[in-house]
């Protein structure tokens, strides 16, 4: 969505925006905000217990029924197990580091992106690849095509699949324009964004790429100071 | 000197550069970037962490305007 261009004379004080304006290409969405933030962690938890618990309690009945289903218990509480591990990877996802493009073109960005940022951020984004932004909602890891938001105490942990959608930018630039979005709209970014993943940071801490793993501990510790 | 950039697959491309005093420079950064605006880019002037404004007007006493592409969720 193209914001309306002003062609009048040029202003001294910009004529600015406080809304997102890819918020409107998802108007059926209520926006984001600490109660519906909330509730979706609430919701996400209810889902993920009513696909493991069954398992988790067919598996104690069968072993107490009979205890040479003792195998088959096994595998169920496994299940039990992989299902959170596999939201967990789909969370991870959203900050794999994808194809940097041309070497060049992402030093020029990274140098972009280290002018927006601090210098603590800089050492951060070029160590792990993403970039921390603290936030009203909690603490944010920016990466190339998602968000992750450790939530203020640091406990849980939401991954939004975000991106934008031009495959020539290299990784760097792809995180400017989603620092930039969230830095305009912190709620508008959450509205547009897909939650991929809730829950503890440990469980997400170990599917992510290992060179990314100290700037989740980096947020956390943020998010717990918040 | 304050600049118009905009990001693209080259990590980005300085598009206009101006100082306060100097009106023509003004004139032409503010005309790139309506036309940035007419391709479907945003413009961002950040103001550090938490805060960022999108423009749709050259802001003149910006040191660093950004054109940027929409986002969309993934």
């Amino acid at each position: 969505m193209v914001p309306s261009v002003t062609t009048g004379p040029i202003a001294t004080a910009p004529s600015t925006e406080a809304v997102l304006p890819e918020v409107a290409a998802v108007h059926w969405r209520r926006r984001a905000d600490e109660r519906s933030l909330r509730s979706r962690k609430r919701l996400w938890t209810l889902t993920t217990a009513a696909h493991t618990v069954p398992f988790l309690v067919t598996a104690g009945a069968l072993v107490a029924v009979e205890p040479l289903t003792a195998p088959v218990s096994a595998i169920l509480v496994a299940k039990a197990w992989i299902i959170p591990a596999l939201y967990a990877r789909r969370g991870a996802n959203v900050v794999r580091q994808r194809r940097r493009g041309e070497e060049a073109a992402q030093r020029r960005a990274l140098g972009l992106l280290g002018d927006l940022v601090g210098h603590d951020a800089r050492d951060l984004v070029a160590r792990t690849g993403v970039v921390l932004e603290p936030g009203r909602l909690g603490t944010w890891l920016v990466g190339e095509a998602g968000a992750l938001l450790i939530r203020p105490g640091g406990r849980t942990v939401m991954c939004w699949c975000v991106r934008v959608p031009d495959p020539d930018l290299p990784a760097a630039d792809r995180i400017a324009h989603l620092l930039l979005a969230l830095r305009t709209d912190e709620e508008g970014f959450a509205t547009v964004a897909n939650l991929a993943f809730s829950g503890a940071p440990w469980r997400l801490r170990r599917k992510l790429d290992p060179a990314m793993r100290p700037a989740l501990g980096a947020a956390v510790q943020a998010a717990r100071g918040s | 000197m304050a600049r118009l950039v905009r990001m693209d697959h080259t990590g980005h491309t300085t598009l206009a550069e101006w100082t306060a005093s100097d009106q023509e420079a003004i004139d032409a950064a503010a005309a790139g970037f309506r036309a940035e605006l007419d391709k479907g880019y945003f413009g961002v002037v950040s103001g550090g962490p938490g805060q960022a404004e999108m423009v749709r007007e050259l802001p003149r006493d910006a040191e660093l305007v950004i054109m940027r592409r929409p986002i969309a969720g993934g």
